[in-house]
């Protein structure tokens, strides 16, 4: 059962990050049981750019693949100020939100230009604008376990599972992953999943 | 695969997976497109399902349209896709298309950019049905993606004429359940027919006017069809106090606005889904109970102003809204908010929701948007045009005589949000090379700059040939540098005819850009971008060499290409060498070059590399003055 319908979640990062596949595999595991809608952007955009994914859950009826401000119910953030920036505009005090630490530095950042709000910064100003939010660096958790960042949004997508407020479960990511991951990476895959199951299904 | 998709079982399908569907299920046999952006996804899902199909990443959108032409000439199904910019490449052909007609079902889907996140322009190709006077499909869900894709092609034998689906970013690119049907083998679709596939003729000869009145005689069949049309759907009240009247995706917007501000029973949704030719007694039906229309579409006011024709002998009290009357914006990508807006303003809602107004809701707006670090769109960690600018920029620099790069459609096009932008002129596929062939004739009037143009390979191959031989017969003293990436990276990485293997895979003779360029005329000079000395001495040594057209390639993979590697990038910044502020160099590492790969460590003040990031490409080796960026010896 959806605890709202439609159920809306956005995924947001940089361009780069495996955004858009994500949020493939996430509607992939839902699809069977609901009505899915999936907006994206994609394109130049890609370039380093803010990328967001809005995807609306319905037991039977088809939304705009775009979600009204203020009306995310759950944001999972691959990069903590796209986070920030999507629950600015998409977050309400319903919205919880699941954020990777690990920040990528846009270009003004680097060059000085501006400066990369600090992480207790951003912790201070997301938590006091949503319901609840989970901070893990997934990145680092993926380099360690994996010796690669690329199992990241695997680790991120089972933290979203872990928390049991939308029906997801670890053979539905299986059965969606593999349309979509190359077979060879699967294994590890699996395991990222299970680790984030565990980083928040503990705290239910 | 779109192909193995059980009939009757629903999926969650992309809007242009959805299109390419519903083509296999109308049997289509030859399928062709230029890659753009957001159309892409058509010919690529096609091109994996090709079995005994013939896939076509061709040159250009005009020789793709004429080889979906030809194979609807011998009585097979078609379908060529592009983005709107496409079609103004396609145009020529598509004008006189129309007089000779066609035989088997011939589709021609052009995916528009609202809002213009992937294009140079925002341009609505629904206008073209209008000039070209053909029909045009308009899907808003993607259930009717497929299924309108598979009706054009029998609208298309119905009138003997090509028919034209317009979808948009947000159809195209967005993914929904999409119920499969059953693919019509190719063969069938031949065989089914009255009369076997044998040739007739196609020429447009005289009497043009009479073919002529013979497009517009099928347009009015093609009028009493749509009338009928069950994708044509009203939502509402029997006499609303406003009238929707909208079309594609924007149905879904209209329809989450009405929801959402909860007057479903004072507004009516007339969701055209043909609509051109208009279906005008279904919109006439409409007009006539109602005194207020608002018209809720994306790019130009098309519905807006034909609706307003088909009204003009009605009655004078209608009150029309829409981007004329500025009640909708009149550029840019609509959303549900946007509509909710003209909404509320219109019928004097006061929102209650949390989306439209943040005075009601219980929390504090989290920071102002400012204060968030903008993230601009730039080149990949690695990308070869990064260096390649570099050493333009350098060389230009150096040479002193403000010499000007007109730029071209591409990855490279990234330059202009770049901290050292070197290109002076964008516009369309091949035209920087046309720009340059002009600008290399200034000279006569004291134009005394030097003149230098970029294009990438897959547009080289596009558009710019013609401008290239243009210049050299011409004499025009003009560099072109062609940025060879191997392959059309910004879309995806479709191959060109300048690459060993097709659409599919398939190997295929490639066509050698330096020889067409000897042949031309041009001097050819190949160079590795990533070899920023080198490619920096070529350019001054060819900005000497004043009296000759040049050609300079500089030839290196995009980054992205392939797999994602598990490696360690292997670059390291020396914490001894590097000096930080007190270089001198103004940062050239983080604060000019600015790859992503790069970061600054404001605490310890020295560059660092993010080996998330980083491909390990090396260019920043040759960059820094302290010699401070390493490479982890082998």
């Amino acid at each position: 059962m959806l605890p709202k319908d439609p159920f809306n979640i956005i995924i947001c990062g940089v361009g780069g990050q495996g955004n858009v596949k994500a949020s493939r595999i996430l509607g992939k595991m839902l699809i069977q049981k609901y009505v899915v809608t999936i907006g994206e952007t994609f394109g130049a955009s890609q370039r380093g750019g803010s990328v967001m994914s809005h995807i609306r859950v319905s037991a039977d009826s088809l939304w705009s693949p775009q979600i009204p401000h203020g009306r995310a119910d759950l944001v999972l953030a691959l990069e903590p100020v796209e986070g920030a920036r999507v629950i600015q505009e998409f977050g309400s005090d319903q919205s919880i939100a699941i954020l990777n630490t690990r920040p990528v530095y846009p270009l003004s950042a680097i060059t000085g230009s501006c400066t990369y709000p600090s992480l207790d910064e951003l912790t201070t100003q997301i938590v006091s604008h949503i319901k609840t939010a989970w901070f893990f660096d997934a990145t680092l958790l993926s380099l360690e376990e994996f010796g690669s960042p690329l199992y990241q949004n695997s680790i991120l997508l089972g933290a979203v599972t872990g928390l049991q407020c939308i029906p997801l479960n670890i053979h539905s990511f299986i059965e969606a992953a593999s349309q979509e991951l190359p077979s060879h990476t699967m294994e590890k895959n699996k395991k990222a999943f299970e680790v984030g199951i565990s980083l928040t299904a503990s705290h239910q | 695969m779109i192909d193995d998709l059980d009939p009757g079982n629903q999926y969650l399908l992309m809007g242009n997976e959805a299109i390419a569907r519903g083509a296999l299920e109308a049997g289509v046999a030859v399928a062709t497109g230029y890659p753009g952006t957001p159309a892409s996804e058509i010919i690529e899902t096609l091109s994996a399902a090709s079995d005994k199909r013939y896939v076509e990443w061709s040159i250009n959108e005009k020789v793709a349209l004429e080889g979906a032409a030809a194979a609807s000439f011998a009585g097979l199904r078609s379908l060529c896709a592009m983005k709107q910019n496409g079609v103004n490449v396609a145009s020529d052909f598509l004008l006189h298309l129309v007089y000779s007609g066609t035989k088997g079902g011939c589709v021609l889907v052009s995916c528009d950019d609202p809002g213009a996140s992937s294009s140079m322009n925002e341009e609505d190709s629904r206008l073209f049905a209008e000039l070209l006077e053909i029909p045009l499909l308009e899907p808003g869900t993607f259930q009717q993606a497929k299924d309108m894709t598979k009706w054009a092609f029998s609208l298309s034998e119905t009138i003997n004429t090509v028919v034209m689906i317009r979808s948009v970013t947000r159809l195209s690119h967005a993914s929904g359940k999409v119920m499969a049907g059953n693919i019509e083998a190719v063969s069938e679709s031949i065989s089914n027919r009255d009369s076997p596939p044998h040739f007739t003729d196609f020429k447009i000869c005289a009497p043009v006017v009479e073919r002529h009145q013979r497009v517009q005689d099928n347009l009015k069949k093609m009028q009493v069809l749509f009338e009928k049309s069950s994708f044509n759907t009203y939502e509402g009240p029997d006499t609303p106090e406003l009238l929707i009247i909208t079309s594609g995706i924007c149905g879904l917007y209209c329809r989450e606005a009405v929801s959402d501000l909860n007057i479903a029973d004072r507004v009516g949704i007339l969701n055209l889904a043909t609509t051109w030719p208009l279906p005008e007694t279904l919109v006439r039906t409409h007009l006539s109970s109602v005194e207020n229309v608002l018209f809720v579409e994306e790019i130009l006011p098309f519905l807006e102003k034909n609706v307003k024709v088909l009204a003009a002998d009605m009655k004078e009290t209608f009150r029309f809204f829409g981007k004329l009357s500025e009640d909708i914006p009149s550029v840019g990508e609509l959303t549900p908010d946007s509509v909710m807006s003209a909404l509320s303003d219109l019928l004097d809602i006061t929102p209650t929701s949390t989306s439209t107004s943040t005075s009601t809701s219980s929390t504090a707006p989290l920071q102002n948007k400012a204060s968030l670090p903008q993230r601009e769109l730039t080149f990949c960690a690695g990308c070869p045009h990064r260096a390649s600018f570099w050493s333009l920029h350098t060389a230009l620099s150096l040479d002193g005589r403000e010499g000007i790069v007109c730029g071209d459609i591409g990855c490279y096009t990234m330059d202009i949000f770049s901290r050292f932008p070197t290109l002076k002129t964008i516009h369309s596929m091949g035209s920087g090379f046309g720009l340059a062939s002009g600008f290399g004739q200034l000279h006569r009037f004291g134009f005394k700059q030097p003149v230098l143009a970029v294009c990438g390979d897959s547009t080289f191959f596009h558009a710019a040939i013609p401008a290239l031989i243009n210049a050299v017969h011409q004499e025009s003293p003009v560099i072109f540098v062609i940025l060879d990436n191997r392959g059309t990276a910004m879309t995806g990485f479709q191959p060109h005819p300048g690459l060993p293997r097709d659409a599919v895979g398939t190997s295929r003779p490639a066509v050698d850009m330096e020889k067409i360029c000897q042949a031309i005329g041009a001097q050819v000079t190949v160079a590795d971008p990533f070899d920023l000395k080198k490619t920096e001495d070529t350019l001054l040594r060819l900005f000497k060499e004043v009296h000759t057209t040049h050609v300079l390639i500089l030839r290196r993979e995009c980054a992205l290409q392939g797999q994602k590697k598990e490696e360690p990038c292997g670059i390291y910044v020396d914490d001894a060498l590097c000096i930080g502020e007190t270089c001198g160099c103004n940062r050239f590492c983080t604060r000019i070059f600015s790859c992503p790969g790069l970061i600054w460590d404001a605490e310890q003040k020295k560059a660092r590399i993010d080996e998330v990031i980083c491909t390990g490409c090396g260019v920043c080796l040759q960059i820094c003055p302290a010699g401070a960026i390493k490479q982890v010896e082998e």
